[in-house]
């Protein structure tokens, strides 16, 4: 049932490629927007290198997740998934999977690229590229509540970053702040370990969270 | 004892138990927390010594705690409530919810207000990232949040669950927010001004700041509870026994 769903979910998002496309363009545009609004200078652009490619990969997550249950909902597809009886939390569990495979890891993959765009030291890699790996997971995830609360509303889009941003607060700490650890040469073991508890966390409670928050604005 | 606790509990669960049981307490309720608010108040701003540092103008402490004070409280209160409505589904903590998110809104954006205004003379500076000032600023977010999400939603009893999940989901949000943002900022800047000095505070200063803290918790109560009664009369304008009690 769940690789069914995944199988789905995958297939739907294939199909449509502007739905992987867009977000990776926005969040390169908006990363090279910082260096032609702050200041083209390498060692300024270093420093604020981890903020900028965090910021603008949980901008990226956010927008693309308004659209994660709209399609189904329009459908009709949705009230199907609430009344089988299949269990909804696999179902929301796809779901996320397929978006976080589909928006989040290709962020991840070109967010190297990006950060040498802004002149991040070396020694700042690996824990950005560990970092977002594991910190897009639970942006996903919290995305997914809020896409969940506020499906079928009109205007969710201002709305679902109203709600959700509040809660990147956590991850955007830690993951920009490991980087920064990184390259002034700190250990990162702990932060990323923390960053791994909380994408466990995010995605053992979130289906949940998700389901219930279908089943509200569903209305039963 | 338990078993006395439970009925209470289930009794204010229904709407017209708790609006009966509120028509009785709110007049005490009322006296209550404006004498202890204008008695902490006056005490606190008027008659209390002044600080042999600051001056006067560590005075705003007097709102400033209890404002803070309230709206975290609120805050844990309406993740509860959230609880409670999303599990047992009861209508009165769904009206709790609607009750407590605006007034906790104010009374953060009080805090955060009271505390640049106190942070001038003091700190000389309006606005740091410090931990607890971003803590407070977030939890000001997840409290406009709920309130944004109810107001979207026109249908009450489901614009009013979703704000119980999203409540939820806040209050275990704002233990990670408190600790992630304390360890981002020992790490960035040496520690500022702590604000826990309450046991070390003379009796002068710290006996109106309590009376003015239960005062203040006090008219929050006060303020939650007219309009959780006001909610039942909107809600409730069809049902019998509304009609015959008003």
């Amino acid at each position: 049932m769940f690789l069914a769903s995944l199988h789905r979910e995958l297939l739907l998002v294939w199909r449509r490629p502007a739905e992987i496309i867009n977000p990776l363009f926005f969040f390169v545009m908006v990363c090279s927007l910082f260096p032609l609004a702050v200041s083209p200078r390498p060692a300024l652009l270093a420093s604020i290198a981890p903020g900028i490619v965090w910021v603008a990969a949980l901008l990226a997550v956010l927008l693309s997740s308004e659209s994660l249950f709209r399609q189904d909902h329009d459908s009709g597809a949705l009230e199907q998934m609430l009344v089988a009886p299949q269990s909804l939390y696999l179902a929301a569990l796809a779901k996320m999977l397929a978006h976080w495979l589909l928006t989040g890891l290709p962020l991840v993959a070109i967010a190297p690229v990006l950060a040498y765009m802004l002149h991040l030291p070396a020694s700042g890699y690996t824990a950005l590229f560990v970092g977002l790996l594991l910190g897009t997971p639970v942006l996903t995830a919290v995305a997914a509540i809020g896409a969940a609360l506020t499906v079928g509303l009109r205007n969710a889009g201002v709305l679902l970053a109203l709600l959700v941003l509040p809660l990147y607060v956590p991850v955007l700490v830690f993951g920009a702040g490991v980087v920064i650890y990184a390259v002034d040469g700190l250990a990162t073991d702990g932060v990323l370990a923390l960053l791994a508890a909380m994408a466990i966390a995010a995605w053992t409670l979130a289906p949940a969270a998700v389901a219930a928050g279908l089943r509200i604005s569903s209305g039963n | 004892m338990w078993s006395t606790l439970v009925r209470w509990y289930h009794q204010l669960g229904s709407p017209r138990y708790f609006y009966r049981f509120s028509t009785v307490v709110l007049p005490w309720l009322w006296v209550l927390a404006i004498v202890l608010t204008a008695v902490g108040l006056v005490w606190g701003l008027a008659f209390a010594p002044e600080d042999y540092q600051q001056g006067n103008s560590y005075r705003i402490i007097f709102i400033h705690v209890p404002a803070a004070g309230a709206a975290l409280t609120g805050y844990v209160a309406m993740g509860v409530a959230g609880l409670v409505a999303l599990v047992w589904r009861m209508k009165m903590a769904e009206i709790m919810i609607r009750a407590i998110a605006p007034f906790g809104a104010v009374l953060a954006a009080v805090a955060l207000l009271t505390g640049a205004i106190w942070g001038k003379p003091t700190w000389g500076t309006y606005w740091v990232w410090d931990a607890r000032l971003t803590s407070m600023l977030i939890m000001l977010f997840l409290y406009l949040g709920v309130v944004a999400l109810m107001k979207a939603i026109e249908d009450d009893r489901q614009g009013a669950r979703a704000a119980s999940l999203l409540s939820v989901v806040g209050v275990i949000n704002v233990v990670v927010v408190k600790y992630s943002v304390e360890w981002w900022n020992s790490l960035h800047q040496g520690s500022t001004i702590n604000l826990t000095r309450e046991t070390t505070m003379p009796a002068e200063m710290l006996v109106p700041l309590l009376v003015s803290m239960a005062g203040i918790y006090l008219l929050f109560a006060v303020s939650v509870l007219v309009r959780a009664r006001a909610e039942i009369l909107r809600r409730e304008r069809k049902s019998r026994w509304l009609q015959e009690e008003v």
